[in-house]
């Protein structure tokens, strides 16, 4: 019993990243006013160039970087589809999934031929970061564990996805650009009026999603499976997106959303094929189902009003 | 003369959007020039195996009719102005009510009675798929796009937990239930057409041209299409004139959900005849896009879903004969076609203005 809660707890730990990066790269294009249904795309096209370039460089740190410029050309791209042309924002970021789902796997299947996977990077992943002294309190009943398995025991994003939190929400309140950020997703016409100009923040904004999300995709490619694989983000993208709008838009409510998603994640590991009390053997899809579940009802309002940037989808026109 | 500042009817329905049809098979064409493959041969090939002979042209018209479905599903929430991204879940669904009628009656019912009772079946579990979504937009204000979302998650979880444990028969290693007895089949048209050979294109397409029609005359000829575009373009404004937004999207979302159900008439019961996971393989989103294309309009949405179908077929031919290109081109290319076609689609609207304006000179 304690070593399933220990691992269930362990790998909330280590599937909470893939959505925080995400969710908070969502987070940044929504408070600017676009909507960002492309999370899963460009985690798709990060996942993919970060196996690819690590595997081929042989160097991870080369692979991150990689799938950071190509999530951040993604990002603009959709900038330009959602910002400059004024398409309609929820249409460009499906379409941009549907682009990446394709276009990954063919880029995949000419450079590696393996049914579209990328070789494995093999030793070349991410190592896990072992803390100085968890040897020492190794046995140590609580403590031992607690050191080497939740505050140590990760990789590098993990730590980077867990700064993250108190750094989206101090750029987002406590700093200029995030109010102008904010302005601009609120009342863009009073933020223009005040000097900021609504389209470079905005795609600023897109920028940072493309950055953050590539972490998010690079974190599923080399740090959980060491290889691409088709559609391998697997609805992580609209998932993340679903726990910012379970969190209502703001950082650190958004983070428990993804927290309760990579809960339900380990919860559905661990509980397949386990007998429970009362209502027996729970098949996974089942488990699999209840975050989706919560969040209808939470959307339903019977927890939270949900409120969304004012305007949010409206691609901003200067009057004149 | 004054200068125009809006495009003619004729250019914003068919030059702009065959312009960017255009542009997304140029950037479709590059790719497949990196592949290493003769852009002009695929499409000559991709041609050839959709439209040139009768057999493929059955294929063709037999994915066309599922898009049909799921692009009117799309269309008619858009027209009520929701955005329903929920038609891929609610097809998947409707595909579940289709089949528990046809396990519970295809040993005891002729065609006669059966085929009917399993398309009403598959329409009224996509619709109540469908209602949800709506009633909670109606009633609660929570966004149609997320909850539909959530409930395409929903519905692939469900659907796992039905068909693993309960409809794969004893004994089968396919994720399938059993397939149903000849009386379910739907009847296939090459029993008129004979060189229509194996497509399995089927009597769906007739159902399916006629609901296009329906979909026309309900919403530009009847008071009720007049209340639904009305509530669509400017709810307030429809508010005031007395309609009643909350039942207009419940009901919008039914009928939506009712037209993506049917989707799985044509798969299912035009073809394969059992309910196998994930059977609707992105129909639902192929219908966003053919909504789009097709701007809302019956003639649209034959016409794009007929290009979605023969990109399909075509694709399948294509990668069987260059092996260099894989089935997942096709992927690729509809995502392009829905970036220009869908999100772009004023791109050439500038140009094309200024064109226009010096013609006038």
């Amino acid at each position: 019993m304690l070593d399933t809660l220990s691992a269930i707890i362990v790998s909330t730990i280590h599937n909470s990243p893939v959505l925080i990066f995400a969710a908070m790269a969502g987070l940044f294009a929504e408070r600017s006013g676009v909507i960002d249904l492309a999370l899963e795309g460009k985690m798709l096209a990060s996942a993919f160039a970060s196996a690819a370039v690590a595997f081929s460089t042989q160097n991870v740190w080369l692979g991150i970087g990689a799938g950071i410029a190509v999530s951040a050309a993604v990002a603009l791209l959709q900038g330009f589809v959602s910002i400059t042309q004024r398409g309609n924002q929820l249409v460009a970021g499906i379409a941009i999934n549907i682009t990446m789902s394709g276009l990954t796997f063919v880029l995949a299947q000419y450079f590696f031929q393996q049914g579209g996977q990328t070789p494995n990077l093999g030793d070349y992943r991410l190592t896990e970061i072992v803390l100085p002294g968890t040897a020492a309190v190794a046995d140590i009943p609580f403590l031992g564990w607690f050191y080497s398995h939740i505050l140590g025991g990760h990789t590098i994003l993990v730590y980077l996805a867990f700064a993250l939190i108190p750094l989206v929400h101090f750029v987002l309140y406590h700093s200029r650009f995030g109010l102008r950020l904010r302005a601009c997703g609120e009342n863009p016409h009073a933020a223009d009026a005040a000097g900021v100009s609504v389209q470079q923040t905005r795609y600023m904004a897109m920028l940072i999603a493309g950055v953050l999300c590539s972490f998010s995709g690079a974190y599923v490619s080399i740090v959980q499976s060491g290889f691409f694989l088709k559609d391998m983000t697997a609805g992580a993208g609209y998932l993340a997106l679903t726990a910012m709008v379970f969190g209502n838009w703001r950082p650190l409510y958004t983070v428990l959303g993804c927290l309760m998603f990579g809960f339900f994640g380990a919860v559905q590991v661990q509980m397949e094929g386990v007998d429970l009390p009362l209502v027996g053997r729970l098949s996974g899809s089942l488990i699999h189902m209840i975050p989706y579940v919560v969040t209808v009802i939470v959307l339903a309002g019977l927890m939270a009003k949900s409120v969304a940037p004012k305007a949010i989808g409206q691609p901003f026109v200067k009057s004149r | 003369m004054m200068k125009t500042t809006e495009l003619p009817r004729w250019a914003t329905a068919i030059a702009m959007p065959l312009f960017n049809l255009l542009t997304a098979l140029l950037v479709a064409a590059l790719v497949i020039r990196l592949l290493g493959e003769s852009p002009v041969e695929s499409l000559k090939i991709l041609i050839e195996g959709s439209v040139l002979r009768l057999d493929n042209l059955g294929y063709t018209l037999f994915y066309a009719t599922t898009f049909i479905f799921t692009g009117l599903s799309v269309s008619i929430a858009m027209k009520a102005g929701l955005f329903n991204i929920g038609s891929e879940g609610q097809m998947y669904i409707g595909g579940l009510g289709l089949t528990i009628a046809m396990l519970t009656l295809d040993s005891r019912l002729p065609a006669l009675l059966l085929i009917p009772i399993a398309i009403l079946c598959s329409a009224l579990f996509g619709a109540l798929w469908a209602f949800v979504p709506g009633y909670l937009q109606a009633k609660r204000g929570s966004h149609v796009v997320v909850t539909t979302i959530m409930f395409n998650f929903i519905a692939a979880d469900l659907m796992n937990h039905a068909i693993v444990q309960y409809l794969i028969p004893a004994g089968s290693q396919n994720t399938a239930s059993r397939e149903f007895a000849e009386a379910g089949a739907l009847p296939r048209l090459s029993q008129w057409i004979t060189d229509l050979n194996d497509a399995p294109l089927n009597i769906a397409f007739l159902i399916a041209v006629a609901a296009l029609v329906i979909y026309g005359v309900v919403l530009w000829r009847s008071p009720w299409g007049y209340k639904l575009r009305a509530t669509g373009l400017n709810a307030s404004a429809a508010h005031y004139a007395g309609v009643s937004i909350s039942t207009m999207i419940i009901v919008a979302m039914l009928i939506s959900g009712a037209l993506a159900g049917l989707g799985a008439v044509n798969s299912i019961m035009g073809s394969t005849h059992y309910l196998s996971l994930n059977f609707p393989a992105g129909a639902g989103f192929i219908g966003i896009a053919v909504a789009l294309m097709g701007r809302q309009h019956p003639v649209g949405i034959f016409l794009s879903s007929v290009l979605f179908g023969a990109l399909i077929q075509g694709a399948g031919e294509l990668s069987f004969q260059k092996p260099a290109i894989p089935v997942e081109t096709l992927v690729f290319i509809q995502g392009l076609i829905i970036l220009f076609c869908g999100a772009m689609e004023h791109l050439y609207g500038p140009a094309l203005l200024k064109l226009f304006n010096a013609g006038k000179k």
